[in-house]
């Protein structure tokens, strides 16, 4: 069953078609890829989903329910969480603060005035940040401020964040970029491990190959802002369309 | 305790301390010594110092939590400060309503101002709630005369109503604004040789009011709502992505720091039942800005030593002139004496802003922090000596063992 | 019909020194990314430029004239300026006379080196700052420069009279077909709002058709690329700092016959400055002009009589009125870019 259903989606930025009849599917507690070249329309793709962009035409349906119109943060209370390419993090805040955040989120909706009670009393929401914490191997780090961690740890500590609100779609828009290779593997060992034990659907942005084929159960290549094709991984490494319009040059690059 | 941790639970206790005691240690110096007018224990300045205090906390919330720099917060206190005049004249002489009243007219006055102004950041916001403020000081001075009185300003009078204790006192003047008999200008001397100190029971109601406002603020910075206020400052873009929707907790912030505004604004006019339109022209919303700037934007105690060393100075360095300067420098041979006094004089007196506007540059430049990072820098210079000291001692006994 | 040519007429000198200070301003923010609430301070200091003229072309020697007795038949002592014994009565009057033009040449040296001064001393260090910090710092400059100024001339307006052929009004309403005296002008405004035509003309020319213009223009729209290129796009930024203060002084030079000069004026106009740029849209010259312009006439249409018997005080409020409105409605203002200032 298809947890998010896109249709016909159109978007034009002046004379520049960014998406032409994108129709896309994604199956629930899958891991779906999309993939292309640059400039074929999958950041703005990514930016449609999580409401910054109103598509001219088209629908979006995420769980039956539409996602067109509304705000980033109804669309995250949804349950759609966005990893963003550079991490995005609360950067003058500890890395606890960071973790706090969102389960509070995830407890209280888009906007509660809690504003008597200190944070030290809300046992449930400490308790839950601290074992994401150390699910994520970030507990030593818990009173640093966020900033001054590596690369590395702030994409664990973004993914961290976003999973503590347990949602039900991820989105992650190429995560490893810019990552030395050590920092990518266990990047996709951790997205691995959180398919394994979680019910989410993970749908990923993505330009590494590796990664892609790593990961993705099935995929869709974007070229010019239109799929081309959307298969398995096995399916598009041999597919000549996608060869010719992409894979070809990567692969001889590499 | 009170829900605090201990170290806040301290901080409050200082801040108590230094209210209620404030009375001896603003007068150290003996009434009639030379040292005298560095004595700030009178009512009227002690006054200042809490009003002043409750709205550098107040606009700390808004500012030092998320942010957003307003360039209009006077336009609060000058609201507030006509409620409280308008329920002295109308209601009662007893500045209890006219307390409270100023907190909610300022509170409404905010939500509407915060509604509009934050549909927009940076200095977008800030240029708004300016346009917002100066629209206010205009129409207070010019067209809303019968309500604001003018440029002449607001002020009870024998032809008030007062509905429930009637327009004179037993002397047939104009009551001033009391508590239950007392009157806000009320004061017990204690002369103990050759010192004096004032108890004034206009300061004290203030200083309770800023002590439960200094309070209340310890707990919203602690709390979930500080925290994501802090958030806001951070990245917003990451809250919104985070399923929280900035606008509200923004707008909470605006509100409650506007109330604190009003607060101050209402506690003016109980201890002296007069507001003018000048109280929410600009310069008083960058004396805010000032205030919690020089203290520690983003710190529990900052703004209330900004503005108390604000209005400190301000009362001191006015009072200096070239008399005062001679007897200082009077030990000096002539010639240098009067060159010294030359180069003091524009810093002094009614040069005063001089002075303000260069320390306040210093602390931008320097210290962003403020006064409070300051003070954490001198202590971390002595207890990284201490801890050195420490270190070699425990080196010298080693050898011995 | 009348009416309204007089109101246009009328807010074309405040609208000039708006759209002056507002063209520095955006100078400034589109150069150096630095909001610099010091501008005000130096519309002032222009100002106080043609007071230290003035000042300096009557210093005196005190004469004994035996000719004339005072009252008690003593000689009297008479204050003759000493270009007076240097160029004779007849051109030294005439120099006095017209101080407040000359004061234009005196004031470009001392304007270019007091903005070159602040660039390098104070502004260079807070371009990494946050925009907040850039604004307390200037703040506070701003509050120091115009303390310094009341120190030394005081807190009373100093008049700076215009030269005498510029004194009286000009009868517009006859060059237009009208009545005599229906629509009369100030002859000095007339000057005013043409120097302002001919300095914002000079700037955009400036920008437009010389190398260092179009390399600051490049720099404005993308600093680090051109950074790139080798180009020492520093010295340029501060060049054009002094350039901004050069224009905000001069458009105080010309002011002083208009309103006397005092040492708040700067924070005055600044507050509006503000609001005209924001209106025009940060970063961007020809809307600075445009909304100094727009806001100017729109305060003189609502401080006609029929105005505000109609809507009281709209006068006082009308240009905090339309910079909401337009906030609210235009984000960027008139013609802002996408991308200034947002976030």
């Amino acid at each position: 069953m298809a947890i998010l259903d896109v249709k016909n989606i159109n978007k034009r930025f002046g004379g520049l078609q960014a998406l032409g009849d994108v129709n896309l599917s994604v199956a629930e507690n899958s891991v779906h890829a999309i993939i292309g070249p640059n400039g074929a329309g999958k950041s703005t793709l990514l930016n449609v989903l999580v409401g910054k962009l109103i598509p001219d035409t088209g629908s979006v349906m995420f769980d039956g329910q539409s996602v067109l119109g509304r705000k980033p943060y109804e669309i995250n209370q949804m349950g759609i969480s966005r990893v963003f390419q550079t991490p995005e993090i609360f950067g003058d805040l500890t890395v606890m603060e960071n973790m706090l955040i969102p389960c509070f989120a995830k407890r209280d909706g888009s906007f509660e005035m809690n504003a008597i009670a200190s944070i030290t009393q809300q046992r449930d929401v400490i308790e839950k940040a601290e074992h994401m914490l150390e699910d994520m191997n970030l507990i030593d780090h818990r009173d640093d401020h966020s900033a001054s961690m590596s690369r590395g740890d702030k994409r664990r500590l973004e993914i961290a964040m976003c999973l503590a609100q347990d949602p039900r779609l991820l989105l992650l828009d190429e995560p490893t970029a810019g990552m030395a290779r050590a920092d990518t593997n266990n990047t996709i060992d951790l997205l691995k491990r959180i398919k394994e034990e979680r019910d989410i659907t993970i749908a990923i942005i993505e330009h590494d190959m590796h990664v892609v084929f790593s990961l993705a159960e099935r995929i869709t290549v974007l070229a010019q802002g239109t799929p081309l094709v959307e298969d398995t991984p096995d399916n598009i490494k041999g597919h000549p369309k996608v060869r010719e319009a992409y894979l070809g040059e990567t692969q001889d690059a590499a | 305790m009170f829900g605090l941790n201990a170290k806040d639970t301290r901080l409050f206790f200082i801040v108590i301390a230094l209210v209620a005691f404030a009375p001896f240690l603003m007068n150290p110096f003996p009434t009639d010594s030379a040292m005298a007018q560095f004595n700030a224990g009178y009512p009227d300045l002690m006054q200042r110092f809490v009003i002043f205090g409750i709205f550098a906390i107040g606009f700390n919330i808004l500012f030092g939590l998320t942010g957003y720099l307003s360039f209009g917060h006077a336009a609060f206190l000058g609201a507030g400060s006509y409620a409280a005049v308008w329920m002295l004249k109308l209601l009662t002489i007893n500045v209890i309503p006219a307390i409270m009243i100023s907190v909610i007219v300022a509170g409404v006055f905010a939500l509407l101002i915060g509604f509009i102004s934050l549909r927009r950041s940076g200095i977008y916001f800030s240029i708004l709630t300016l346009a917002f403020a100066q629209m206010a000081f205009a129409l207070a001075a010019s067209v809303l005369t019968p309500i604001t009185g003018g440029e002449t300003g607001l002020q009870t009078a024998l032809s008030d109503p007062r509905i429930l204790d009637g327009a004179r006192d037993a002397g047939g003047n104009i009551p001033a604004p009391g508590l239950w008999g007392m009157e806000m200008r009320d004061s017990a001397e204690w002369v103990v040789s050759g010192w004096q100190f004032t108890f004034n029971v206009g300061y004290y109601l203030a200083g309770l009011c800023m002590i439960l406002a200094f309070y209340l603020s310890i707990r919203i910075f602690r709390s979930p709502f500080g925290m994501m206020l802090r958030a806001v400052k951070s990245n917003q873009q990451r809250m919104n992505y985070t399923g929280l929707n900035t606008r509200p907790y923004t707008l909470a912030a605006f509100v409650i720091s506007g109330m604190y505004a009003g607060l101050a604004g209402g506690l003016m006019a109980a201890m002296d039942p007069l507001a003018g339109a000048e109280r929410m022209q600009w310069t008083a919303s960058g004396e805010v800005v000032l205030m919690t700037i020089l203290g520690g934007a983003g710190t529990l105690i900052g703004p209330v030593l900004g503005a108390g060393f604000i209005k400190y100075f301000e009362n001191i360095f006015s009072k200096i002139n070239d008399n005062v300067l001679h007897q200082w420098f009077a030990f000096m041979p002539d010639g240098i004496e009067d060159f010294l006094v030359t180069i003091v004089h524009p810093f002094v007196g009614k040069g005063w802003h001089l002075t303000l506007g260069l320390m306040f540059m210093a602390v931008v430049i320097f210290l962003p922090g403020g006064l409070v990072e300051g003070g954490q820098r001198i202590a971390r210079l002595f207890g990284r000596k201490k801890k050195a000291a420490d270190k070699e001692t425990d080196a010298s006994k080693t050898p011995a063992e | 019909m009348e009416a309204i040519v007089l109101q246009i007429l009328s807010g074309l000198d405040g609208g000039s020194a708006y759209a002056l200070i507002a063209l520095g301003l955006t100078l400034i923010f589109g150069t150096l990314g630095v909001v610099n609430f010091a501008h005000g301070a130096l519309f002032m200091i222009g100002a106080f430029c043609t007071v230290t003229l003035q000042r300096l072309l009557s210093y005196s020697h005190t004469v004994i004239d035996e000719s004339q007795k005072d009252f008690l038949g003593n000689p009297l002592k008479v204050q003759v300026p000493y270009i007076q014994d240097w160029f004779g009565e007849a051109a030294a009057n005439t120099i006095i006379d017209w101080s407040v033009p000359l004061a234009i040449l005196f004031a470009i040296p001392v304007m270019l080196i007091i903005g070159i001064v602040m660039e390098r001393g104070l502004i260079k260090h807070f371009y990494k700052r946050p925009h907040a910090d850039q604004i307390l710092v200037t703040f506070g400059l701003a509050i120091v420069l115009q303390e310094i100024i009341k120190a030394y001339y005081g807190a009373n307006p100093i008049p700076a009279p215009a030269p005498d052929v510029f004194k009286g009004s000009f009868d517009f309403g006859v060059l237009l077909g009208f009545d005599a005296n229906r629509i009369i002008y100030p002859y000095w405004r007339l000057v005013y709002f043409a120097f302002a035509a001919l300095l914002i003309t000079g700037v955009f020319v400036f920008l437009q058709f010389t190398t260092f213009g179009m390399v600051v223009r490049a720099g404005m729209a993308d600093r680090e690329t051109v950074g790139l290129l080798g180009i020492d796009i520093d010295k340029r930024f501060t060049i054009m700092f002094g350039l901004a203060a050069c224009v905000a002084g001069l458009a105080g030079v010309m002011y002083t016959p208009i309103n006397s000069p005092n040492y708040h004026m700067g924070m005055d106009f600044l507050v509006i400055s503000f609001v005209v740029v924001v209106v025009g849209g940060m970063g961007s010259l020809p809307g600075a002009v445009l909304a100094g312009f727009v806001l100017g006439i729109l305060q003189s249409f609502a401080s006609m009589r029929e105005v505000i018997e109609f809507l009281p005080g709209i006068n006082q409020i009308v240009i905090y009125l339309a910079a909401i409105v337009i906030l609210l409605t235009r984000p960027r203002g008139l013609m802002g870019r996408r991308g200034v200032m947002e976030e």
